[in-house]
């Protein structure tokens, strides 16, 4: 099992799934309507370390951060 | 990197710097402030910020100032910050004027587009995202 938690405004408690890559967490995500809308606008961090890899492998018990449009200061 | 709840006590945070690294004998200490501003309507800013993201950033920029004998400062606002008062400062100090105003530049470009940290408007004391202002994050979309 890995962890995704979400970040900022995404307002959505994190959630447990089973998945070895991103590839098979973003079909995950695509088939919840609360969270689909926020993908195309999301970077996405694996235990605190931004990823930009599609097929980056996960391992268990990995943490995913989605991190949707920021604007600090 | 410090991070506070509410308004920035600027005039505390900046005394306190200057007093750290005054004795370090660097000949430029260029401060930057960030204050919220009234428009559309708006009662505060207010702000959430990813902590283990932020200081990995900032670290990243520490180890850049300091190929160039400098040192770089933050502190941001967590929460509520009213109209008129601070929610950002930071710092270059540098051997010369000329590296630290390079610098800060540079250092509060990549922080306005690239430091974890999540802007809401303040209305009738409700929190409303500012996405419009918000920009996407390096990698953005790959779970599309």
């Amino acid at each position: 099992m890995v962890t995704v938690e979400f970040l900022g405004p995404i307002g959505h408690a994190p959630i447990e799934v089973e998945a070895s890559t991103l590839v098979e967490v973003s079909e995950i995500l695509k088939s919840n309507e609360l969270l689909a809308p926020w993908l195309e606008g999301c970077a996405v961090a694996v235990n605190d370390v931004l990823v930009t890899e599609r097929n980056f492998t996960l391992k268990e018990g990995d943490c995913i951060s989605l991190l949707p449009p920021v604007c600090g200061g | 990197m410090e991070l506070y709840e509410g308004s920035l006590d600027v005039n505390r945070i900046f005394s306190t710097w200057l007093a750290q690294h005054q004795e370090e004998n660097y000949g430029a200490y260029i401060p930057f402030v960030g204050i919220i501003r009234q428009e559309d309507g708006i009662e505060a800013l207010s702000f959430d910020i990813y902590e283990p993201l932020l200081l990995a950033w900032f670290q990243k920029w520490e180890a850049r100032a300091k190929e160039e004998g400098a040192i770089v400062k933050m502190a941001h606002a967590v929460g509520d910050v009213p109209i008129h008062t601070s929610s950002y400062v930071s710092a270059v100090f540098s051997p010369q004027r000329k590296v630290a105003l390079r610098l800060i530049e540079a250092f509060v470009e990549d922080f306005k587009a690239n430091a974890p940290i999540w802007k809401y408007d303040v209305k009738e004391g409700k929190r409303i995202y500012a996405e419009q202002r918000s920009t996407k994050m390096n990698g953005a979309g790959i779970l599309a």
